[in-house]
C-alpha cells in the first residue's frame, strides 16, 4: 500500500481551474520532486494535501486512510510535516522552543499538569526536550537551540523550519523549495542534510524545487507539473530527456 | 511626600483592575487578530458570578450548614467564579467570534459590541434594574505607615493580581497551549500545520482572559462593593486602551500598560479637579500612543496574519 495516494485531484479557485487531475503515489521511504515553471500550481498541491485547501474534488489517503477534506491539524497529527517556500518562522520564540512546540500533539499532559506541574508533565517535557535537542542535532542547529530565530542567518532559518517539520514526527516530509536563496555552498550542505535525515528516519521527503542539479540527484522519481497538469513523470533520466519537459522550460523550437 | 506616598498605593490598587483586564483584551487580540469588545461585560459577569458564589457561601454558613473562615469563602469565590466566568468567555467566542473567522474584521468587532449590550441587558431583565452589594468578606484594617493609610484590602488586590499575571506569564512561557498561543500570535498559518487545534487554543485564549476579568470583578467587589450591569462598560474601555498601550499580544505590556493607567488616573486627579481627570489622563496616552503607535512592545504586523 503507498504511503500517500492521491487520486484526480482537481481544484478551482474560482473559475480558475489551478489543479486538474492530479495523482500521486509514494511509497515509504521514497524521494519524490515536484518541479516546474513559476505558477504552475506546485504550492497549490502541496496546500491542497496538507489541508490548507480543500480540494475541489479527488481522494486523498494516507496510509489507506482517507484524509480529504480534513483539518490540517488533524493530517499533520497524522503524519504529514511540511515546512514553506517563503520562511514562516515565529519570529521572537527560541530555536528549541519551535521544536517544542511542533511536538504539541505528542504531549498529552492536561490543563492540571499546565497548571501544577504535575510529574507527568515533567516527564513529558523532560522527554520532548530531549528529542528535540536530538532533532536539532541531527539537522545541524543543536548549538544555535536557545537563540531567537530572527536572530538567525537564512540558512539556519531554514535548517529551523526542517527540524520544526520532523518534529512533528511525520511519516512524509514536504519541502517546498528548501534551498530558495542559498548559495552553492549551502545548497551541497543542505543535499547532504536531506540525505541524512532521510537515512537516518527513515521518512517519505515529497520536495518542490528549482534547481535541477539538486532534484535530478536527490530524487527517485519527479513529476513536472505546466498550468495545473502533470506532463511528465518517471525518473531524473527519463525527465532530463523528455521532451514535453524541455519544451515546458525551454519554449518550443521554432521550425523551419 | 506622604500624600505622594499615598497616591502611589491607591495607584497600585486601581491600576490592577486595569491591568488583570487589560490581559485578556491583549491575548484575545494577540492570538486571533481581534478585538472581544465584550471583554468589559465579562469582567461584569465575573463579578456577578462571585457575588452569587460568595452571597451563597456566607448565607450557607450563616445557616450553619457550613463553617467556612471569610478568607476561605474568599478563596473559594475567586477560583469558582473565575472557573465559571472562563466558561462564559468560551461561549462567545463558540458562537460569536468563531462562525465569523472569515469575515471581515468590522463584523468581529460589531459582534463583540452586541455581545456586550445582550450581556447588560440579559443581567437587568434577570436581576432588575437595583443595584447589589457584594457581601462584605473580610473586615477592613487600616495600617497606618509613616502617615501612609494601607488597607488590608488594598494589599490583598495587588497581591492576588500580581500573583495572577505571574501565573499567566508562567503558563504562556513553559506549557505547549502557551506556546500555541505566542506562536499562532507571530503566524498562525502555520500553527495548524504542526499539529495544533486552532479552534482549541482560541477557546483557552478566550477562558484565559475571561477568567482574569472574573478575578477583577471580584477584587473589586471586594474594594467597592456596589455592583450594577454597566459597570464593565467604561472599566472595559479604558483596560482595552491600556492592552493597546501595552502592544499587541504582549503580556507585560498589558500588565506595565494597565498599572501605568491607574498611576495616571490617581495623579491626574490629585492634581487637577477630579471632574478633569479622564480628560486629561487619556490626552496624555493619546500623546503617548501618537509617538508609540504599536504601544510599549508591539511591533509593526503584516496584513497576512489575519485569521
Amino acid at each position: 500500500m503507498p504511503l500517500l495516494q492521491i487520486d484526480q485531484m482537481t481544484h478551482y479557485f474560482g473559475g480558475l481551474r489551478a489543479v486538474h487531475d492530479y495523482n500521486l503515489e509514494i511509497e515509504p521511504g521514497q524521494i519524490r520532486g515536484l518541479i516546474g515553471p513559476n505558477g504552475a500550481g506546485k504550492t497549490t498541491i502541496f496546500n491542497l494535501i496538507t489541508g490548507i485547501y480543500s480540494p475541489t474534488e479527488g481522494d486523498i489517503r494516507l496510509e489507506g486512510k482517507d484524509i480529504f477534506g480534513l483539518q490540517p491539524y488533524q493530517i499533520a497529527s497524522l503524519g504529514l510535516g511540511r515546512t514553506f517556500q517563503n520562511l514562516r518562522l515565529w519570529r521572537h520564540m527560541t530555536v528549541l522552543e519551535h521544536v517544542m512546540q511542533a511536538r504539541y500533539s505528542k504531549l498529552t499532559y492536561g490543563l492540571l499538569g499546565a497548571f501544577f506541574g504535575t510529574p507527568k508533565r515533567q516527564r513529558e517535557e523532560a522527554e520532548s526536550r530531549k528529542m528535540s535537542n536530538e532533532l536539532l542535532e541531527l539537522i545541524g542547529v543543536r548549538h544555535l537551540a536557545d537563540q531567537i530565530v530572527v536572530n538567525l542567518p537564512y540558512g539556519a532559518q531554514r535548517r529551523v523550519e526542517m527540524a520544526r517539520a520532523l518534529a512533528t514526527e511525520p511519516k512524509i516530509l514536504f519541502l517546498d523549495e528548501p534551498t530558495a536563496g542559498m548559495n552553492t555552498e549551502e545548497l551541497a550542505q543542505m543535499m547532504a542534510t536531506i540525505r541524512q535525515v532521510h537515512k537516518e528516519l527513515g521518512l517519505a521527503i515529497f520536495l518542490i524545487e528549482h534547481r535541477m542539479k539538486f532534484v535530478m540527484e536527490l530524487c527517485d522519481i519527479i513529476q513536472t507539473l505546466v498550468f495545473g497538469e502533470v506532463i511528465a513523470e518517471g525518473t531524473p533520466a527519463e525527465i532530463q530527456n523528455n521532451p514535453a519537459v524541455i519544451e515546458a522550460y525551454l519554449g518550443k523550437e521554432i521550425e523551419t | 511626600m506622604t500624600s505622594f506616598l499615598q497616591n502611589i498605593v491607591n495607584a497600585l490598587q486601581w491600576g490592577s483592575f486595569y491591568a488583570l483586564i487589560a490581559l485578556g483584551y491583549s491575548m484575545v487580540y494577540g492570538v486571533l487578530m481581534l478585538f472581544n469588545f465584550a471583554h468589559g461585560d465579562i469582567f461584569m459577569v465575573g463579578a456577578y458570578i462571585g457575588f452569587f458564589v460568595s452571597t451563597g457561601l456566607v448565607a450557607l454558613s450563616a445557616l450553619g450548614a457550613l463553617t467556612l473562615p471569610s478568607w476561605l469563602i474568599l478563596t473559594l469565590t475567586i477560583i469558582v467564579a473565575m472557573f465559571l466566568t472562563s466558561f462564559v468567555g468560551m461561549l462567545v467566542e463558540r458562537i460569536g467570534y468563531r462562525p465569523l473567522r472569515g469575515a471581515p474584521r468590522a463584523s468581529a468587532a460589531i459582534t463583540g459590541l452586541m455581545i456586550g449590550i445582550i450581556l447588560e441587558t440579559g443581567n437587568l431583565a434577570l436581576l432588575g434594574a437595583q443595584r447589589v452589594s457584594f457581601p462584605a468578606l473580610i473586615e477592613s484594617v487600616t495600617y497606618n505607615i509613616g502617615g501612609v493609610f494601607v488597607t488590608n484590602k488594598k494589599v490583598l488586590i495587588v497581591v492576588v493580581s500580581l500573583l495572577l499575571m505571574f501565573a499567566l506569564h508562567q503558563f504562556v512561557q513553559r506549557t505547549k497551549w502557551g506556546m500555541a498561543m505566542r506562536a499562532m500570535a507571530v503566524d498562525f498559518v502555520v500553527v495548524p500545520l504542526m499539529g495544533v487545534p486552532l479552534n482549541t487554543i482560541a477557546a483557552l485564549t478566550f477562558a484565559l482572559g475571561s477568567g482574569l476579568a472574573a478575578a477583577a470583578g471580584i477584587l473589586f467587589g471586594v474594594a467597592y462593593p456596589v455592583l450594577d450591569p454597566y459597570m464593565g462598560i467604561l472599566f472595559g474601555w479604558k483596560a482595552f486602551v491600556a492592552a493597546i498601550l501595552g502592544g499587541r499580544g504582549s503580556i507585560l505590556g498589558a500588565a506595565l500598560a494597565g498599572f501605568l493607567l491607574g498611576f495616571i488616573e490617581i495623579f491626574v486627579a490629585a492634581i487637577f479637579p477630579s471632574t478633569l481627570r479622564d480628560l486629561i489622563a487619556y490626552s496624555i496616552i493619546l500623546l503617548i500612543l501618537t509617538f508609540r503607535p504599536h504601544g510599549f512592545f508591539g511591533e509593526a504586523y503584516s496584513a497576512k496574519l489575519r485569521l
